[in-house]
């Protein structure tokens, strides 16, 4: 049997344990620590890298080659215009998409005619478009909406099925670790931020809550009324009982993600599927990290001194006794 | 027992009618409302052109939707004139007009579709039937004109029609229209009506489009005020409009038809030629006709929109080659593939048989979700973006998640001792709770994301909640059930080794066959239950493990 079970089967008695709880302040100072570090690393690197669609500039775009080479292509650029900082991808098998700063017409035609030259065909044959700034900016600025609005919604309905707006926090707290990771790792690595990389940003938020839910229904479960035990031990058990789903289910989650990821990023190149897999890819995996050691040490901090409410008797108590 | 079969049996039989009715649904879409059993692709997936077109507004204005939808009707309009078939035109985010043309438009198309809309009333000074395309031009219907020398003296003068100019009128042809210049608006110009039926020559500009303030429809009434049946345009005028309109009714009204007539011009093509019956003084005037409600409401429209034009201008403009799209929906698809093909292998190693449960219930949400975006694609228009199948492809891990979490509790419930039957009955209880709230946040974040986002991510929201959506209906219609069905089999009730619910290996306290002792509290408050138990449990609990695989032995 795999020992991932074994584990499970420790992990759920108790016999095995994580200190998620009683090392909660370790934890927490983990998180913030990570968080300065990834801002200090964004600044020092100089700030995010955003795409075309948000600066706005030019696109030329070869199609129709027999195989693409993004060679030269960003030299035959730039030996027009040495500032316009070209950026030349493949497309699929027949695409070359060369980015650049934005540049004059008359740039534009003398870069439409290198391009010509390099890929040997007629210079009416290079699509160029300019791409305003606002493109990108009406997109992120809709995003930014969505995201307010999610938490805002997001936030009653956590606080309604738990009970405890206690629950909601700790969980928005996790989610805000997993959106400023994310956005730390682009902004140190350097990745480019495209629109679709915002959406898989925007993705995050339900995922990142998804693996909470799970932890802190077991949460619930074991602190409901009537339980016995300690109230920060109960939640550290019932962290520890979910360990196991958790890494499974992220596991699963992740598989799809690094599919799209690595098909996107080998067949394709720059474009949607890699963009979109990348920021949910990091998302994910933070994601698993921060409903473990970022929202249960919160939680329990915010329970700190609080007892489990006295027993009703109800049947549904029993039933309880028998089951954890 | 047999209250659990029925029960079970009951959710499969409404998976298969859902199954049942959905395939019953595309049927009726494929048969008669034109659909197809394919989900139509996007752009991005099929090769093609998409320009976002912005609207350019003074400082602060903001674009009201029934301006955009006007925009969108004239802009089809425009791209179905050039010949161009298949575009689609939508708005995004209230504000940006999105234009999807199939493979690369040519120069004139690109002018035409920016080109804003531009409307003026025009006096007709002559108008004829359209010349049939490629033919020579038929005898003159139109007398010819009386003084061509004299200077004009008004806008409806005949003066302005000049030999040349008649001349050019009676050959003219209606694909000759340019709609993506402007005519000046003091000379004469000729063109056809919108329809492409008759031809005109159109006097300088009297009322100008930026004039009308506003054109509503109405039952029409006659000179006493009484409805006739009919449907008429209110036209209000304000500005010049009422001046220019006061000289021109009064001008025309009493000259011999087509002269009595001005002429409603839209992008330099006329909408409709209108007959001035009387003179209008106050800039109010009732066009009548032969309208049926939606044709006058049509006219209001338009009148209405030429009263605000709007000019947009090219916010973005992406081609992708035919290739690249069928590159990427190669890419796609056999990233689904993939991603598919871990998701199982991973289930299995975990979850030995259960994980084939995965399986089957990955295909049946697999079946649900095809089948409900191809009628989406056939009735709503939905189109498979290459962020949709992202989408698709993510939600195969949501999907399979729902299981595990499944899964997980019923080896909860195992441990703690109890039969299969009941673990089942309690860890469904449990999950599905945690299922549901977990689904209704990412449902939550998908609708959110596809009403308040543009573009892309509309089509990646759009797949996301409706898998979202099927997760839920396949682990309560179709996992859920077929548990209960197998866990009746020998193999999985009896804890099979390989079928990932051995309560041996999940560390359940056993006794003997099918024997299980009183769950000891293990869980709950270990540590404050003492030392003591806590041993005596885990040395059970090895006298059990040693018991089972001197059995297995």
């Amino acid at each position: 049997m795999a020992s991932l079970t074994t584990i499970g089967n420790e992990l759920y008695t108790g016999e095995r344990s994580l200190p998620v709880v009683g090392k909660r302040k370790l934890w927490m100072a983990v998180a913030v620590g990570v968080l300065i570090l990834l801002a200090l690393g964004t600044v020092i690197r100089g700030g995010f890298v955003f795409g075309i669609e948000f600066t706005g500039g030019s696109e030329f775009r070869v199609t129709g080659l027999s195989s693409a080479s993004a060679e030269g292509a960003a030299e035959a650029v730039e030996s027009v215009a040495p500032e316009a900082e070209a950026r030349a991808v493949t497309l699929g098998s027949d695409t070359v998409r060369v980015q650049t700063d934005a540049v004059t017409e008359e740039q534009a035609a003398e870069m439409r005619a290198a391009l010509a030259d390099l890929y040997g065909v007629e210079s009416g044959e290079v699509a160029f478009s300019f791409i305003g700034p606002s493109w990108g900016a009406d997109v992120s600025q809709q995003a930014l909406r969505a995201l307010v609005v999610f938490l805002v919604l997001v936030s009653i309905v956590l606080a309604v099925y738990f009970r405890t707006w206690k629950m909601a926090v700790a969980a928005l707290a996790s989610l805000a670790f997993d959106l400023l990771v994310t956005a730390g790792v682009y902004g140190i690595v350097g990745f480019e931020v495209t629109p679709a990389a915002v959406i898989g940003f925007l993705t995050i938020l339900g995922y990142s809550l998804y693996d909470t839910v799970v932890v802190f229904d077991k949460v619930r479960e074991n602190t409901a009324p009537g339980t016995s035990g300690g109230l920060l031990d109960n939640i550290n058990l019932a962290v520890n009982q979910t360990i196991v789903r958790s890494i499974n289910t992220s596991i699963v989650a992740t598989l799809p993600i690094a599919s799209v990821l690595f098909i996107g990023a080998l067949l394709l190149g720059a474009g949607t599927l890699r963009d979109i897999s990348l920021a949910l890819f990091i998302g994910t995996i933070v994601g698993t990290w921060s409903s473990i050691f970022v929202a249960a040490p919160v939680y329990a901090q915010l329970r700190q001194g609080d007892t489990i409410a006295e027993a009703k008797a109800k049947p549904a108590a029993s039933e309880r006794g028998a089951v954890v | 027992m047999a209250k659990a079969r029925s029960k079970g049996a009951r959710a499969l039989i409404w998976l298969v009618v859902l199954i049942a009715g959905l395939i019953g649904v595309n049927f009726g879409a494929v048969q008669w409302g034109g659909g197809s059993w394919t989900p139509e692709l996007a752009l991005d997936l099929e090769g093609g052109t998409q320009i976002v077109l912005e609207p350019v507004v003074a400082e602060g204005a903001s674009v009201s939707q029934e301006q955009l939808d006007q925009a969108v009707a004239i802009i089809r309009q425009r791209v179905d004139a050039s010949g161009v078939s298949e575009a689609e035109i939508t708005t995004q985010g209230g504000r940006n007009i999105v234009v999807a043309l199939p493979g690369e438009p040519d120069q004139a198309t690109m002018q035409r579709i920016q080109a804003s809309a531009k409307m003026e009333f025009r006096p007709v000074l002559a108008s004829a039937p359209a010349n049939a395309p490629g033919t020579t031009p038929a005898p003159a219907e139109t007398p010819a004109p009386s003084e061509p020398t004299a200077t004009p003296e008004s806008a409806w003068d005949q003066a302005w029609i000049t030999p040349e100019l008649f001349a050019e009128f009676e050959a003219f042809q209606c694909d000759a229209v340019d709609t993506t210049t402007v005519a000046p608006a003091d000379q004469p110009f000729i063109t056809c009506s919108t329809d492409g039926t008759a031809r005109f020559i159109l006097g300088p500009v009297t009322v100008e489009g930026a004039d009308i303030a506003d054109a509503q429809v109405a039952p029409a009434t006659n000179s006493q005020g009484q409805a006739t049946g009919g449907w008429a345009v209110n036209l209000e005028l304000d500005g010049e409009g009422p001046a220019g309109f006061e000289a021109t009714t009064r001008g025309i009204t009493n000259l011999p038809e087509p002269q009595n007539q001005f002429a409603v011009v839209l992008d330099q093509t006329v909408l409709m030629p209108i007959t001035s019956n009387v003179i209008i003084t106050d800039g109010n005037a009732q066009i009548f006709g032969n309208f049926t409600q939606e044709a006058a409401q049509s006219l209001a429209d338009q009148l209405r929109f030429g009263a605000l034009p709007i000019g947009f201008q090219v916010q973005s403009n992406e081609t992708i080659s035919a290739t690249l799209g069928a590159d990427q929906l190669r890419a796609g698809l056999l990233a689904g593939l993939i991603g598919l093909v871990l998701v199982v292998v991973y289930s299995v190693f975990q979850y030995r048989a259960l994980g084939l449960v995965v399986v089957l219930s990955l295909a049946i949400a697999a079946v649900l979700t095809y089948l409900v975006v191809t009628f989406l694609s056939s009735t709503e228009g939905y189109r498979l973006s290459l962020a949709g199948i992202a989408g698709l492809v993510i939600s195969i891990g949501i999907t399979a998640d729902s299981f595990i979490v499944y899964f997980e509790r019923i080896r909860d419930e195992l441990r703690e001792g109890k039969h299969l039957s009941s673990a089942l009955e309690t860890g469904w209880k449990r999950a599905f709770r945690t299922i549901l709230v977990s689904d209704a946040v990412s449902f939550l974040a998908a609708v959110i994301l596809f009403l308040l986002s543009v573009g892309n991510v509309r089509g990646f929201a759009y797949t996301l909640g409706i898998t979202t959506f099927i997760d839920i209906v396949v682990v309560a219609l179709f996992t859920h059930p077929l548990l209960r069905l197998l866990s009746r089999t020998r193999f999985f009730s009896q804890g099979h080794r390989l079928s990932g619910l051995d309560p041996q290996a999940l560390g359940a306290v056993y006794r003997g066959r099918a024997k299980f002792r009183e769950p000891v509290a293990a869980g709950k408050g270990v540590r404050s239950a003492g030392e003591a138990q806590r041993r005596q449990t885990i040395a059970e609990r090895k006298a059990a493990m040693a018991d089972a695989t001197a059995k297995e032995d």
